[in-house]
């Protein structure tokens, strides 16, 4: 049984003790003196030297830097305080289309904070850290069957990082068979997320956009007459944001690899097929993997995070540099049956020569690496593929639920078709029956304590909902979802008005998105 | 925000929901009210450079609102002669007057023959209906 549904109110005219809260800085919390810890006194031989004669005076600060000055109970505060005004995938449903908003296991936690993993230097001698190195060594042989790629980088740290390295590794690739100068373009679908057109931009390409078809797949004829010898390479993302598998991946990929053009698969919708099908065999040269998303690091406001590429033999000579080698020493002449010794090792471009070089400084943000590679060990490859399995029965259970009543209704789905892991309902039945806006159901959903689908995306869809309820919620949660869209629906039946002044009971009513972006305040003067 | 849909009988228009008033062998172009209604609340514009060559069917400026960034296609070839500045100051304009103060360029056209291929009032009505 779901939780005791306490209907949210429909207007608000007194203001919740949140509201009334005024959101503060620390900056504003600060009173001159106040200390959260007392500095010890140097511990440099010569006992009480003060510290500004030990350290160089050209090193030293003409004034003080501006910290805030509290206690460490007015830090816990604030701190809570915060956390206490967020939504947060422990506080409820979270159906965050393309984000893959799942549960993040505390077995991860539990590994990633043991001392040899935590405390372990980034400039640490790789000698001394065979057992960092072997962690992700294993994590690149396991996303490498995941993706039915032969080699991994963990350098690139986001999904975005990971298009950027795959475009100059493409980039690489046609300089060495001598074409780059003319390759100038790298087509996209028109359904695609957003980074990839701005990778591409980045990287130097020019975009160039894919239609869809009516069965929201790649248009096959727009493929192939936008497909010639100045194509650098396609990027794709199967199943697609309209969370449909395309059905003619291998000829897709075929038209493209004909022309001479690399194929780069967008991992953000990893979730769908693990352990089911392999970007590898669907035709794909690179994958990008969202960690945060496929694989349950925490979507940490905006980092720490992960983006490995796995790429095909012909794109391995330029992957980046160091790369993770293990060597076995001592195999050879096992006459007396030991096991042969096996280190690992950091290979630079002096054994790479044709690596497009470093993409960050040192090895990654390696506790990513350690919750990633405890959620795929803990799981399992029969565990992955039955997560995927989950994913998608969620989605389809789901979309069926909002198929029915006011959801089929005023939102009905887009593209008519069996979705993968997500799926995308149209909001403008709603706006035209109803007079709300997919905004506003979204925001009225706040008001049941439910995270809002991701909206207005793609942008083939008009008054879009993208709805991606994971493995992680269970039937009574769903089924939560769906009769929280529906009370919404029915309430707008009565009073429209009620939904385009939500949200009532959020730390914060209806924000001025406009306005922010028009007139954005990024500085606090602070007197 | 914005005012009342609507598409004046003296506009000609372009299926990627732009308008043109033709004066002569100049016209001036900016959104429908049905694009800008589209978008949401436009945040950003930022003005192309006068002097700048302009082809029909092709992206000439963008748009950005709180939902996304747009290409805006040119209806027309032609010119820039004049950029609507005011209307980068204060792109909510975009939506406040999509036909009056929030129009983007003054073009001189290339090829007036053009014109015959955009579609009348009625004709983008039926388009948006569909």
């Amino acid at each position: 049984m779901s939780d005791a549904v306490v209907d949210p109110p429909a207007t608000a005219e007194v203001p919740t003790p949140m509201q009334r809260d005024r959101a503060t800085t620390i900056y504003e919390r600060s009173v001159p003196g106040r200390r959260a810890a007392a500095i010890p006194a140097s511990g440099v031989p010569g006992g009480d030297v003060p510290i500004d004669e030990l350290i160089p005076s050209r090193l030293l600060r003409d004034e003080p830097a501006r910290l805030p000055e509290v206690s460490e109970p007015e830090i816990v505060r604030h701190y809570n305080r915060l956390s206490r005004r967020n939504f947060d995938l422990d506080s409820g449903i979270y159906p965050l289309g393309s984000c893959t908003m799942k549960h993040n296991p505390r077995i991860n936690e539990r590994v990633a904070a043991l001392p040899g993993h935590a405390r372990l230097h980034p400039a640490q001698d790789p000698a001394r850290a065979q057992g960092a190195l072997e962690l992700m060594w294993s994590l690149e042989r396991s996303l490498s069957e995941i993706c039915g790629l032969p080699h991994v980088s963990l350098q690139p740290s986001a999904g975005s990082h990971g298009e950027l390295a795959g475009l100059l590794l493409t980039r690489a690739f046609h300089e060495a068979n001598g074409d780059a100068g003319t390759r100038t373009r790298v087509l996209t679908p028109d359904t695609a997320h957003g980074t990839n057109p701005a990778s591409v931009t980045m990287a130097g390409y020019e975009v160039v956009k894919v239609a869809t078809n009516e069965d929201g797949g790649v248009d096959l004829d727009d493929l192939r007459a936008k497909t010639d010898e100045r194509v650098a390479c396609l990027m794709l993302t199967n199943p697609n944001t309209l969370g449909l598998f395309d059905r003619n991946i291998a000829e897709i990929t075929g038209i493209v690899r004909e022309a001479g053009g690399t194929l780069y698969y967008d991992g953000a919708n990893l979730n769908a097929i693990m352990g089911h099908s392999r970007p590898g065999d669907m035709g794909f040269d690179i994958v990008h993997v969202n960690l945060h998303k496929s694989f349950s690091q925490p979507h940490g406001g905006g980092g720490p995070g992960a983006g490995p590429i796995a790429v095909s033999e012909r794109i391995e000579p330029y992957l980046p540099v160091p790369r993770i080698e293990r060597v076995e020493a001592g195999s050879a002449n096992g006459s007396n049956g030991d096991a042969p010794h096996v280190r690992f090792e950091l290979r630079g471009a002096e054994d790479h020569p044709a690596s497009i070089g470093r993409l960050r400084g040192f090895q990654g943000n390696f506790g990513v690496f350690v919750r990633s590679y405890a959620y795929i060990l803990s799981l399992g490859g029969d565990g992955l593929a039955e997560a995927s399995e989950t994913a998608v029965l969620n989605a389809n259970y789901l979309l069926a639920r909002m198929s029915e009543g006011r959801a089929g209704r005023y939102l009905p789905i887009a593209f008519d078709r069996r979705p993968m892991h997500e799926f995308v309902l149209s909001g403008s039945e709603a706006k035209k029956q109803l007079d709300i806006k997919t905004l506003d159901i979204a925001k009225r959903l706040l008001d049941h304590n439910m995270h809002p689908p991701t909206v207005y995306f793609p942008l083939l869809v008009d008054e879009a909902l993208m709805i991606e309820p994971t493995e992680t919620e269970t039937r009574e949660s769903l089924d939560g979802f769906a009769d929280a869209v529906e009370a919404i629906l029915a309430e707008a039946e009565q009073d429209p008005e009620i939904a385009r002044q939500a949200p009532y009971t959020t730390p914060v009513r209806r924000l001025d998105e406009a306005g922010a972006a028009r007139n954005p305040v990024v500085r606090q003067d602070l007197g | 925000m914005a005012t009342e849909e609507s598409y004046p009988e003296d506009l000609r228009y372009h299926p990627e929901h732009d308008w043109a008033r033709i004066e002569g062998d100049q016209a001036t172009f900016g959104i429908t009210w049905y694009a800008q209604d589209s978008l949401g609340d436009v945040v950003f514009f930022d003005p192309p450079e006068v002097g700048a060559t302009i082809a029909k069917d092709e992206p000439y400026t963008e748009v950005e609102s709180v939902k996304a960034v747009s290409d805006v296609i040119a209806p027309l070839s032609g010119e820039i002669l004049e950029v609507n500045d005011e209307a980068g100051t204060n792109p909510e304009l975009i939506n406040t007057d999509p036909y009056g103060q929030g129009w983007m360029v003054k073009v001189k056209l290339t090829d007036t023959s053009e014109v015959e291929a955009l579609l009348d009032a009625d004709g983008y009505r039926e388009l948006i209906a569909e």
